[in-house]
């Protein structure tokens, strides 16, 4: 690791065994589809097969009076939503008038076991009106494409547009002045870019359970990201109050972004109350390609331009994100991050936001990010080349620091994209010479922010000094551990003393989604927050005890002292709570808005091409990431290996494949190919710890950042392996063969 | 109500008799039948991993098993790789290695690295690769858990399975 | 004064400018001033006196989410989409 000065942590910075882990590698830790309950029935979901049609009539009948049937649901039976973004959800989790992309979701049955269920689905009649399907951004954008929904206008900051559209929004950045920036550079290169829909692909399908109890108490145990806003927005779909729900959630077997949004949970909440019963429900795999939230295709126009010695003087990009069905593409995302890691005077993005008979797109770790940066490393990457500059020596010509006018405008605080960059060109990897043919090297920079947003933790001291820490955030990836370990520094005391629970909604204070690379960050910040309350709530205990004055009981190193009086923790908590045998409890709740950090990655990718297959083997990659604190190393090399293996699949295999009527035709993981064991190599990481000013530990987000390099970074790398530059993705053996060898 | 099977098989040591569907999977019997829901449903068919199981020495998908087929046989699932309250090397590699996120392919991983470890103790990299390419991870990139298999594996050769 | 940066696509509601010198105590009072100056604009960042949920403000590189925080004379003050992540 790359550290300037760094505190003496106690426990930060150790690698403790997980809290959670022996009961995930002996098999009982219970997942969304692990959930057992009395009486408990079977649901399933019919889905349209069709990517776009007027759903004229809908015959229940049949399935009605299958035995074993217990109960049916159509949109039907959804309450009227006011809100767009409300309505739209409500619509995407049971249609209604029509269908918006094949797999959306049509009726929902309960049955006694999923086989009846499925015998229940495929009786159920529905006379569809096949309408012409949009299925590529840029088409779906001109003025003759059908138009999906004829109330959409295009929303921009400015205002809304006149006419039905397909173009649900405008954005734009323009900084400094454009043209004369182009002037003025020596060598301008350009390219247009394009991506396909891909999915997150996380293992475990979406599942729930529900109970909706005669008294209207709804209880759903749910495999989600964020059970704060499951709960809100079941209440929102079924018009039913939030104090009447209750989220339970579950282990969760990834998310990446793409569990934050409902999808069962109202159907298995309405089919329980219909039937009377728990209802359990997941997806299958086909399901999860076809009806869940995939993150969408992209059309980017970029261009950027230098003085002959490498100093970046403008860039200008027009991007197109496919938002699925409904508006909510990662566009503006992905233009605030895509220059974040270069100090360019001239900045100028035009982004839009379009709709497409796809599913509903949702977010993909760092959603935005990588698109993005598949355009933006490249054309760096060719104006390195053009100019004779090593392309790592570029980007630090160029690198944003404290002060630089990043995303949108706004100025950097402390950074980390020089020390990243400084890495990179120290690195084993990038020291030893690539060689032998059809092989080559890529670097790419990327950039992700970490959010803050709300997070609320309770901590008790027990009688012997052990802490309880009961917090709301799922843990995906080593969560439990990260937030024990800061409270653990915090107080003085081991890891081992501090036990971590994660509770329902009825539990715990607020607390937002465990995503947007933000709770070891900010619910770290609320375990830290608590346990300094928790601090001050034993001075006062201890004051009367020790007969000193409140005030001058300092703590320090995890001992109170007052004068010649002191005690560890545990001392002081045997006093105050083992005397009165009472439990002392105290919480801490932040509200950590949203651009309050962010980071940097670089990563080094070899590649070998063969020239007769097209295929690409990577053969040796490193990741470089600014941390800020690494609290855990063994999770935040976790999830910067698992983000550049993400981005490897992405780079070169996964794409949603649709045929002209709008179907996927690879909707299993037979072909949509996720990277395996032999697609890569061991994955080297270098931490970078840049601390982050905003946080007490300097904990930066680093969740997502490792997704957003990959694709630039492999196709650089192909690029010099091959003398093709690539500009679609995935960069597939056939895709690669076309390109080199002009093989149709 | 389709004709009801009944079936008695060794289940992690243990015999082990219920009754099935002849169209429930050997991953429906274990995770809705008898209650073990340790084996997890990834694809539901043959391409995740998710589902393994050790049956008759082999590794397959349970998936793709009929709860029908498996009368008499031996059966592992992950709730057998632990012995009582002592954990398999391979599951305390995996915690020393960080070597899960989210923690759902783990129990196929295990037993699927198990299956190997048991026949092929010297496994290498290239090996413990192939053989698991049928697991798929989404969360981890696969370097902790071939270097948890690896570590097991090293552990493995120098204890005796008798004393493990 | 402190400088408002004016997001891109309501530059034409401020006469084109990228930026625009406002006075103000609180980033309340900026808001309320640069309205004055440039009617209309305060609509589009807050919502019954509240911040929209798809904008964040910053003074300088720090978020603000509390709209009686101090602004000081020459604090560059932004308007920027919130974002989230997955």
């Amino acid at each position: 690791m790359v550290t300037p000065t760094k505190p003496d942590y106690k426990v930060i910075g150790t690698r403790p065994l997980r809290p959670d882990g022996i009961d995930k590698v002996t098999g009982r830790a219970q997942y969304g589809n692990d959930i057992k309950q009395a009486g408990m029935i079977q649901g399933q979901i019919l889905r349209s097969p069709h990517a776009h049609a007027n759903i004229k009539r809908i015959d229940t009948s049949k399935a009605a009076a299958l035995e074993g049937v217990k109960a049916i649901v159509t949109g039907a039976d959804l309450p009227i939503v006011t809100g767009d973004t409300r309505a739209e959800n409500s619509i995407n989790v049971l249609a209604g008038a029509k269908a918006l992309y094949r797999g959306h979701a049509i009726a929902g049955v309960a049955a006694v076991n999923a086989h009846v269920a499925q015998q229940a689905i495929d009786l159920i009649e529905v006379e569809y009106e096949v309408l012409p399907p949009v299925l590529d951004v840029r088409d779906a954008m001109h003025a003759e494409a059908p138009v999906i929904h004829d109330s959409l206008r295009t929303t921009s900051m400015a205002g809304k547009g006149e006419n039905p559209t397909n173009v649900a929004a405008q954005i734009g950045f323009n900084f400094g002045d454009i043209e004369k920036g182009f002037a003025e550079c020596d060598e301008i290169v350009e390219g247009e870019f394009c991506t396909k829909m891909v999915h997150q692909g996380y293992i475990e399908p979406q599942a729930c359970t529900a109970m909706w109890n005669p008294d209207g108490q709804l209880v759903i145990w749910t495999s989600t990201q964020g059970s704060f806003p499951v709960r809100k927005d079941t209440s929102e779909i079924l018009n039913h109050p939030i104090s009447k729900v209750k989220i339970i959630p579950t282990e969760i077997g990834g998310g990446f972004g793409g569990k934050i949004p409902v999808y069962l949970e109202p159907v298995a909440a309405l089919l329980s109350k219909k039937s009377g019963r728990p209802v359990a429900m997941h997806m299958d795999r086909t399901n999860v390609f076809e009806g869940t939230g995939p993150t969408g295709g992209t059309s980017i126009k970029a261009k950027i331009g230098a003085t002959k010695d490498g100093k970046l003087i403008a860039g200008y990009a027009d991007m197109a994100y496919e938002g699925g069905c409904f508006p909510g593409s990662s566009v503006t995302m992905g233009a605030m991050a895509m220059f974040a890691p270069y100090d360019v005077e001239h900045v100028k993005i035009d982004g839009f936001d379009v709709v497409v008979n796809k599913p509903k797109t949702q977010d993909y770790r760092a959603p935005g990010a990588p698109a993005a940066s598949f355009a933006l490393e490249q054309l760096v990457d060719e104006l390195a080349e053009k100019l004779g500059i090593d392309p790592l020596k570029l980007r630090a010509m160029n690198s944003s620091h404290e002060g630089t006018r990043g995303p949108g405008g706004m100025p950097f605080s402390r950074i980390g994209q020089e020390e990243c960059i400084e890495a990179a060109l120290n690195s084993a990897h990038y020291n030893t010479p690539l060689e032998g043919p059809n092989r080559g090297r890529g670097v790419a920079s990327g950039f992700w922010f970490n959010v803050g947003l709300r997070s609320s933790v309770n901590v008790s001291v027990q009688p012997d000094g052990t802490v309880n820490l009961v917090e709301g955030n799922t843990d995906i990836g080593g969560t439990r551990a990260s937030l024990s370990m800061q409270l653990a520094e915090t107080l003085g005391i081991e890891y081992g003393d501090v036990k971590v629970t994660v509770v329902d909604t009825d539990s715990v204070g607020y607390n937002d989604v465990t995503a947007g690379s933000r709770t070891t960050y900010a619910t770290g910040m609320a375990a830290n927050k608590a346990g300094l309350n928790l601090i001050d709530e034993m001075k006062k205990l201890l004051a009367p005890k020790w007969q000193v004055e409140l005030d001058s009981i300092q703590f320090a190193d995890g001992v109170f002292s007052s004068g010649e009086k002191s005690g560890t923790f545990k001392e002081a908590a045997g006093i105050v709570v083992g005397a009165n045998g009472a439990g002392l409890t105290a919480s801490g709740s932040v509200s950590a808005g949203v651009l309050v950090g962010g980071g940097f990655g670089l990563h080094i990718v070899d590649v070998e091409v063969d020239p007769d297959t097209g295929k690409t083997q990577v053969l040796r990659y490193t990741v470089i990431q600014d941390a800020g604190t690494a609290i855990h190393p063994s999770y935040v090399e976790g999830q910067m290996q698992g983000g550049a293996v993400q981005g490897i699949g992405w780079a070169l295999n996964e794409e949603y494949y649709y045929d002209e009527d709008g179907r996927m035709a690879n909707s299993s993981f037979l072909d949509y190919r996720i990277p395996t064991t032999l697609d890569v190599p061991m994955i080297d990481t270098i931490i970078v710890e840049v601390p982050n000013p905003t946080h007490p530990f300097g904990v930066r987000g680093v969740g997502e950042v490792g997704i957003v390099p990959p694709l630039g970074a492999i196709a650089n790398a192909v690029s010099h392996a091959t003398g093709v530059r690539q500009t679609q993705l995935p960069m597939s053996p056939r895709r690669i063969l076309e390109t080199t060898q002009g093989i149709e | 109500m389709a004709g009801r099977v009944h079936v008695t098989t060794r289940l992690n040591g243990e015999e082990t008799d219920f009754l099935c569907e002849p169209r429930q999977s050997l991953l429906e019997v274990l995770r809705d039948v008898i209650g073990l829901t340790g084996a997890k449903e990834g694809c539901n068919n043959g391409n995740c991993g998710a589902c393994n199981v050790i049956l008759n020495g082999k590794l397959v998908n349970s998936c793709c098993v009929l709860g029908a087929e498996v009368q008499d046989a031996e059966i592992t699932t992950i709730e057998g790789v632990a012995q009582g309250d002592h954990l398999h090397p391979l599951q305390n590699s995996f915690l020393e290695n960080a070597a899960l996120q989210c923690g759902i392919c783990t129990p196929g991983f295990i037993v699927a690295a198990k299956a190997l470890l048991d026949s092929e103790p010297d496994a290498d990299e290239a090996r413990v690769r192939h053989w698991l390419a049928g697991n798929l991870c989404r969360c981890t990139g696969y370097d902790k858990i071939v270097r948890a298999v690896l570590d097991a594996g090293e552990e493995m050769r120098k204890t005796p399975a008798s004393t493990r | 004064m402190a400088v408002v940066w004016i997001p891109t696509l309501l530059r034409p509601m401020a006469g084109g400018a990228e930026t625009v010198r406002v006075s103000g105590a609180t980033l309340r009072e900026v808001i309320d001033n640069l309205d004055q100056q440039h009617p209309g604009l305060r609509d589009r960042i807050l919502d019954g006196g509240l911040i929209r949920d798809e904008i964040a403000l910053a003074i300088g590189s720090d978020q603000a989410t509390d709209l009686s925080l101090a602004v000081a004379a020459d604090d560059e003050v932004h308007i920027l989409p919130a974002i989230a992540g997955g």
